[in-house]
């Protein structure tokens, strides 16, 4: 008996081994086109921050055009400024939509725009600050109509 | 094709606002993902960046992929520091340019 139940711890230990050895793999093979893309824009992924505010309408009733804003709190001094914000969608064939670089000239890290969506889908705002933070915010949209669809 | 530009900003400021400058352009942004009545694909030609220039100084600058809606709308924000002419230039991936400004005045 004893020799069984070690046969299994060991049988268990080893199962736990495999899984934290395969997990990672896991993890980067669901890396998909919008992550690629986020690293391609800023090199690394950001932290999700409540400091970004993202506002896109809950239906989106055309997918050719859907409002978005953004803002970042910042207070856009010399020092302290939001250098960059990208706008990504987990949905599109391209997952970049946009950049935006702004300067303590910019004032307020406010913008908006409007941006076609192909399908319900969440968008993601990416911001650097000048002190290298990356932070992101995401807000789900559910797209009636959407873009890219061949007619 | 004409592309018009619309620029809307306050004429007239307080030294140190912020004020909100808003702008618009004609312009398809033809994703090259459409096709025509004939099933023939539409070239791309999209508008792939936009700059915003306060007296000669860029202040903010805008990268526009193919995501980005027919007839781009932006909003953005600037520190008026002085009277000036706001530039606004829009360059299109032909390298084709459309230009427009609007002078504001500091009080």
């Amino acid at each position: 008996m004893k020799h069984l139940v070690k046969r299994r711890d060991i049988l268990k230990s080893s199962l736990a081994v495999s899984f934290s050895l395969t997990t990672p793999a896991l993890a980067l093979a669901k890396t998909d086109d919008m992550t690629a893309a986020i690293l391609d824009t800023f090199g690394r992924l950001p932290k999700e921050s409540d400091a970004i505010l993202l506002k896109i309408p809950p239906i989106s009733e055309n997918g050719y055009s859907v409002p978005v804003e953004i803002e970042v709190e910042s207070p856009m001094t010399n020092k302290h400024f939001v250098k960059k914000i990208a706008l990504f969608s987990d949905r599109n064939p391209l997952p970049l939509l946009a950049v935006y670089k702004l300067t303590p000239r910019s004032g307020l890290a406010k913008i908006s725009t409007r941006v076609r969506l192909g399908g319900t889908q969440s968008v993601h705002a990416i911001a650097e600050m000048r002190n290298g933070d990356l932070i992101s915010a995401k807000a789900k949209t559910l797209v009636t109509v959407a873009a890219c669809v061949i007619l | 094709m004409a592309n018009n530009i619309r620029i809307a900003a306050p004429k007239t400021v307080r030294k140190g606002e912020v004020i909100e400058l808003k702008t618009l352009i004609q312009h398809a942004m033809e994703s090259g993902y459409r096709v025509d009545k004939r099933g023939e694909p539409i070239p791309r030609k999209i508008l792939q960046k936009f700059e915003c220039f306060y007296d000669d100084t860029l202040i903010f600058e805008a990268e526009f992929h193919r995501g980005v809606a027919a007839n781009p709308f932006l909003t953005f924000y600037t520190r008026a520091e002085n009277s000036g002419i706001l530039k606004f230039r829009y360059t299109e991936e032909t390298g084709e340019i459309f230009e427009d400004s609007v002078e504001i005045t500091v009080k």
